[in-house]
């Protein structure tokens, strides 16, 4: 499949995971939430940035509890929970903000 | 998710051979590998033109190769024992879910083209009157579509009168279609990951030390002791090998925490291991040989390379049935290592034992308010053994949690012990283009939990395995229960364990 930002195509895989992470922006997210029936707000923005931040590190997504923490730090301790990041992504913070911020799908028995 | 229809949850005790929904799931698959997850393991790129040669030759090795395999094929009476004993079956009703049905796609092309009658009466389009069937695309199509409906989880096999084990025939099944190109993305892309990262995370090694330094933050504030999660430490006496998923998910990580905290109670030096970050060992999901037995080798070689004495495996089903079951063949042989302990050891086992002797004390009301039950992973349940006496598959787990918490209560017996159910992903299954299978999947054992939450208040489930509990974290709630209901044993144990003052 791919998607479509200013008429520009932009490959991603069958299930929507950009092929080439060099090829996200912010746009891009907006429409990749759009389709998982997600509107971006800037508490989205928070975990989306974050995983973005820890991939150019570590070249992975955050764990479930290294996410959590650092979003206990940047927006208060009643955040830092995996049931408030499945609030924000319903399908489950891991994948589905990975696929928004245009990161490689975690795989595994996860 | 919207599109997935949640089966209606029956009693148990009452479960209705359901009814016959034929092409339910036809059209249910996984992704089909693409070159760039086939090549690096050795299989072909993509299907060739002469693939139903290739297809026929590989058949011909493996049933020369795996005897089992080859009586597997001759022996079925068509009794019917099976048909109503898989999981994917009661969830569907697709017929072909029934485990004959699924090894009859197999033995059709078994039978046409490597026994006598099959050959002459095929040659003539009679191949019908023996079961044989012409080694079509179409036919070829059926088995990946219903060989991914199949979790390996051997349940049918203890109710067939012969032993005959449908998931020997999935894994060969999968094997032929790898060799010619059709392979399962999921698996194969994480057995890359594997070979080129170390673990089926893809989890870098900067990554790992990353998280495991958060662990021992986390576990210090809420604990105050140095219980430590130490890696690539030469010399330590345990190198522990668990599932990626234990630095990664939840509730996975919760019990790693667990451990630590056993090895740390009980004064026990250990280590893991950036080169075996994974205990996980999808090479048995796609019934490759060579890749079953690479992946195992890192084992081997981290195991020398850290001088350990003793190798424990973590909570993961399909990993104990291959280090229990394989790895000796696979990867030993072991003379390296301390001869008074079991090679390999499975992590409830240690703990169990120090339990019992009182090497580690644990305090109930860590768990206050809990109602616990278990869920008997297939490949321990049914493919494994724990402890020196038979049966201690089950009592060990059972042990370990009611040592942990105020009340346990079994699940209805059919769906416990050699007869439980599988979770519904298991077998290279976990996908998230599977959803819909793995929910109907999921139907027998929820409605057993469905049960026992109704009649005895049982409030949390726990889980030996990584599959399971990322399974039922993601069907729990469209069942409509919490997904925090699902736990790790030693998360139980983490909960209750007295650390600091035990001597």
């Amino acid at each position: 499949m791919a998607y479509s930002v200013s008429g520009k195509s932009i490959e991603a895989d069958e299930e929507g995971y950009l092929v080439d992470i060099n090829q996200w922006n912010e746009e891009l997210a907006d429409l990749i939430a759009k389709d998982e029936g997600i509107t971006m707000s800037p508490e989205h923005w928070e975990v989306v940035n974050f995983l973005r931040e820890y991939y150019a590190e570590y070249q992975i997504a955050p764990a479930v509890r290294v996410l959590t923490k650092a979003i206990a730090k940047k927006m208060g301790p009643e955040k830092g929970s995996n049931k408030y990041l499945y609030e924000l992504f319903p399908y489950g913070p891991g994948k589905q903000a990975c696929k928004i911020a245009g990161l490689p799908k975690p795989t595994g028995c996860v | 998710m919207a599109d997935i229809d949640v089966p209606v949850l029956g009693d148990p005790a009452e479960r209705e051979i359901p009814a016959i929904h034929p092409g339910a799931m036809a059209g249910s698959k996984p992704y089909v590998a693409q070159a760039v997850h086939q090549e690096p393991l050795g299989f072909a790129g993509e299907l060739p033109e002469d693939w139903q040669a290739k297809a026929l030759g590989r058949m011909g090795d493996l049933l020369g190769r795996y005897r089992s395999l080859q009586v597997f094929m001759d022996i079925c009476v068509k009794c019917g024992a099976c048909t109503d004993k898989c999981h994917y079956f009661i969830g569907t009703g697709d017929p072909k879910n029934m485990p004959v049905a699924r090894q009859d796609l197999f033995r059709s092309v078994y039978r046409r083209y490597f026994t006598p009658a099959g050959r002459a009466l095929g040659a003539i389009g009679l191949g019908s009157l023996v079961g044989a069937k012409e080694f079509t695309r179409e036919l070829l199509d059926e088995w990946f579509n219903y060989f991914h409906q199949c979790s390996q989880c051997r349940r049918c096999s203890v109710f067939c009168p012969y032993g005959i084990d449908t998931a020997e025939v999935s894994m060969a099944a999968r094997d032929v279609m790898n060799h010619i190109g059709m392979g399962h993305k999921y698996a194969n892309e994480i057995i890359g990951k594997v070979h080129k990262i170390g673990n089926n995370l893809g989890l870098p090694a900067p990554a790992l030390l990353d998280t495991l330094e958060g662990l021992e933050e986390d576990v210090k504030d809420e604990t105050g002791q140095d219980v430590k999660f130490p890696i690539d430490v030469e010399g330590a006496e345990v190198l522990l090998v668990t599932p990626s998923a234990d630095f990664f998910a939840e509730p996975h990580v919760l019990g790693l925490i667990g451990y630590a905290k056993v090895f740390h109670a009980a004064g026990i030096s250990w280590t893991l291991s950036t080169k075996a970050s994974e205990a996980g060992n999808f090479g048995m999901f796609i019934g490759n040989y060579e890749q079953m037995r690479k992946i195992s080798m890192r084992i081997r070689e981290a195991a020398q390379e850290l001088k350990v004495k003793r190798i424990v495996f973590g909570e993961c089903g399909h990993a104990w049935r291959v280090a229990y079951s394989f790895l000796n063949t696979l990867a030993g042989p072991w003379d390296f290592l301390d001869p008074r302990y079991p090679v390999p050891q499975h992590i409830l086992e240690v703990t169990d034992g120090l339990i019992k002797k009182g090497g580690i004390k644990l305090d109930k009301s860590g768990n206050d308010g809990m109602v616990l039950t278990v869920h008997d992973s297939c490949n321990v349940a049914r493919a494994s053994r724990m402890g020196d006496c038979p049966g201690g598959q089950f009592t060990i787990p059972r042990d370990v949690i009611k040592a942990s918490v105020p009340k346990f209560v079994d699940m209805h017996p059919d769906t416990t012990h050699e007869k439980t159910f599988c979770c519904g992903g298991g077998g290279g299954l976990l996908t998230d283009e599977l959803l819909d299978l793995r929910v109907k999947g999921a139907k027998p054992r929820m409605e057993a939990l469905k049960d026992v939450i109704d009649r005895e208040g049982v409030t949390h489930m726990a889980a030996m395995c990584a599959i399971c509990k990322a399974q039922f974290t993601k069907i729990l709630p469209i069942y409509g229960y919490d997904r925090e209901m699902v736990v790790s044993v030693h998360q139980l144990v983490s909960n209750s364990i007295l650390l600091g003052n035990n001597d």
